[in-house]
């Protein structure tokens, strides 16, 4: 690839989606622009996650306790250094640039975490780390709220409101790139070999358990973005955020937008979160609809609404990007013989 | 000492509820293998329709051996109703499909019966139901009775667990390698394809084989709810979880390896949570699950299968 494509590819979007969100940023005012970060947060959560369930078939459930690792790791940087400021920067700058830290920080960590979560249990067959990642969710929340440095039950507050659209918007222009690109890339043809048929994906080379850690530590870094983003919009940062039904709305995102199609994870998120914004009210039905969208889709529809495809494979011909695989080769869930589990 | 001790008697009654949940797992995962994810909640179940039945024969008001046997049978028999309602309209649709699929689905039943049980109860139906997010406490059936052999606290309940889930377990026992039935079951579980083609009615013992699983987890429910009274939707949340990783480690599939890690992970967790922080108890299962699959990912007496293509 030469360099400009390179840069085509990788800056680009930030580029194009960096003026967007400024007018986006002056724009939005109170609770539309708060309903619209926490849309897009749940949007990075469920690209991330498409990553591991949906690219590499593989199944995590932990989606939130990853999460949490960035979101206190950020939090407790950002609280820490409260009252720092970078010399020789304005305050505004640096305060903007120790956020990113925190958010990095935390990333670093989550993926640390993914690499302890991931190593045991994708060695196996993949309904063991489904067991295994909801097991790491309720270990977190157990260790969180016994430990006084990370607040116990009642959590950090008082966090500062750093995350704003600008934010949200790059990180999920960074998460969105990441997961397109991926799947284009060597490694990402490696993930949806493993997905198709993990046996013969490992009789042609490819390092199966080596990739899926990857992809796992990949996907647990960016959920530990949104966990970062999320209680610094919140302003503040409790077990409560990050519980195991955290994890199963992120996981039906997912499903229902297609499992390996990041738009339809990107359509499922945005739809969920902003319907069920409207349902706040009935909060106590939000779960009951949700487990049984999941069993009817499963019933009915089990590649969701894209399956694997993405938005533009279903575009005419002509605003088809090149080289995108035909729609409709390979969806999970219906290959014959697919040892997806 | 007395403290060991104290930790052992605490451990074998908390392994044995945990053995009979993990062999609702490990049954289905032996014929179907699938992680029943809902089976937890099928634990929970039990534990409610036990409340409802105690209360309606008024137990609190008027207890007596009888009507805790009446409770007792009933709700393994609800129970395992549920567990044959689950595998007809959720799973047996997707047993062709990838395996996946059934993970969700099973997760989503699983959050199904726990949150459609945490819902307002419906007005006009004379008994609280669904019960609501708020605990409930069981009616006790007799009145507790303490001894103290060598300082060692024991309760009635504590022998009664005891005694009724070794029977239970024996019985299972029986079922599984002495019966008509309990050999289709081990032939589906070998090769369900061909099972099915030597005359096995594959579906009628998949059937069979959640009845089972749910009834002894209905049993584990009440024996459970007999020292522990407090009762709630999500109390099978967990429990079904720590028990999964029992079944894992006994080595999953495996009926009598699911009683061993049943029994070993009470202790572990008793003795674990006794002797250094109590607060981390819930995490403990889950190293242990950790552990085994680095160590030991078969189980104890599992046996490593070669994956065929």
């Amino acid at each position: 690839m030469t360099p400009a494509r390179a840069f085509g590819r990788s800056l680009l979007p930030f580029a194009i989606g960096l003026p967007v969100l400024v007018v986006l940023q002056g724009s939005l005012r109170g609770s539309a622009s708060i309903i619209l970060m926490a849309a897009g947060i749940n949007v990075i959560l469920a690209v991330s996650l498409n990553v591991v369930n949906g690219f590499t078939g593989q199944f995590s459930l932990g989606h939130a306790g990853f999460a949490a690792v960035g979101a206190y790791t950020a939090a407790k940087i950002t609280t820490g250094l409260a009252d720092v400021q970078i010399v020789g920067l304005p305050v505004g700058l640096s305060d903007e640039l120790i956020f990113a830290a925190a958010l990095a920080a935390g990333m670093v960590n989550a993926a640390i975490a993914g690499l302890v979560v991931g190593m045991p249990s994708l060695r196996l067959r993949g309904d063991y780390l489904a067991i295994v990642t909801l097991g790491f969710n309720e270990i977190i929340r157990v260790i969180i709220e016994n430990t006084p440095f990370l607040g116990q039950a009642t959590g950090i507050s008082g966090l500062p409101a750093r995350t704003n659209v600008l934010w949200v918007g790059m990180g999920i222009i960074a998460t969105v790139c990441m997961a397109v690109r991926l799947a284009e890339s060597t490694h990402g043809r490696a993930l949806l070999a493993i997905r198709e048929d993990e046996i013969a994906a490992e009789a042609m080379g490819v390092d199966t358990t080596g990739y899926k850690v990857r992809a796992f530590m990949i996907s647990a870094a960016f959920a530990g973005l949104a966990g970062g983003l999320l209680v610094h919009l919140i302003q503040l940062c409790t077990p409560r955020s990050f519980t195991f039904v955290k994890s199963i709305e992120i996981v039906a995102m997912v499903v229902l937008g297609g499992m390996g199609s990041v738009t339809g994870s990107i359509v499922a998120a945005l739809t969920l979160s902003l319907s069920l914004e409207g349902l706040r009210g009935v909060q106590q039905y939000r779960m009951v609809l949700y487990s049984l969208m999941l069993i009817v889709l499963m019933l009915v529809r089990p590649e969701g609404i894209f399956g694997t495809r993405e938005i533009w494979d279903l575009l005419p011909r002509v605003f088809r990007r090149r080289g995108a695989p035909p729609p409709g080769t390979a969806e999970p869930g219906t290959g014959s013989g697919g040892k997806l589990a | 000492m007395t403290e060991f001790l104290q930790h052992l008697v605490n451990g074998v009654s908390l392994g044995t509820i945990y053995a009979l949940i993990a062999l609702g797992y490990t049954m289905v995962y032996g014929v179907l293998k699938l992680i029943n994810f809902a089976h937890g909640d099928v634990y929970m179940v039990g534990a409610f329709s036990g409340f409802y039945l105690a209360n309606a024969l008024g137990v609190a008001r008027a207890p007596s051996l009888w009507k805790a046997f009446v409770v007792f049978v009933v709700s393994m028999m609800i129970c395992a109703l549920l567990g044959m309602v689950i595998e007809r309209f959720a799973y047996r649709p997707l047993r062709r499909r990838a395996r996946l699929t059934a993970l969700i689905t099973a997760i989503g039943v699983s959050f199904l019966l726990e949150y459609g049980f945490q819902l307002p109860s419906i007005p006009g139906l004379g008994i609280p139901f669904p019960p609501g997010p708020t605990p409930r406490f069981f009616p006790q059936p007799f009145q507790t009775v303490g001894w103290q052999p060598f300082g060692v606290y024991v309760s009635n309940y504590d022998v009664i667990s005891f005694v009724v889930a070794v029977a239970l377990m024996l019985a299972l026992q029986y079922v599984v390698f002495k019966t008509r039935f309990g050999t289709a079951m081990r032939a589906v579980s070998f090769d369900s394809q061909v099972a099915g083609l030597m005359g096995i009615n594959v579906n009628r013992v998949i059937a069979g084989t959640f009845a089972l699983g749910s009834a002894l987890a209905a049993a584990a429910a009440l024996l459970f709810a007999g020292s522990r009274p407090k009762i709630d939707p999500l109390m099978g949340l967990t429990l079904g979880l720590k028990a999964f990783v029992a079944a894992v480690f006994g080595g999953i599939g495996n009926v009598p390896g699911a009683m061993v890690g049943g029994l070993l992970l009470g202790l572990a967790e008793e003795y674990v949570a006794g002797y250094t922080v109590s607060s981390y108890r819930d995490g403990i299962a889950f190293a242990f699950l950790i552990i085994v699959l680095l160590v030991r990912p078969e189980g104890l007496f599992g046996r490593v299968r070669a994956e065929k293509v």
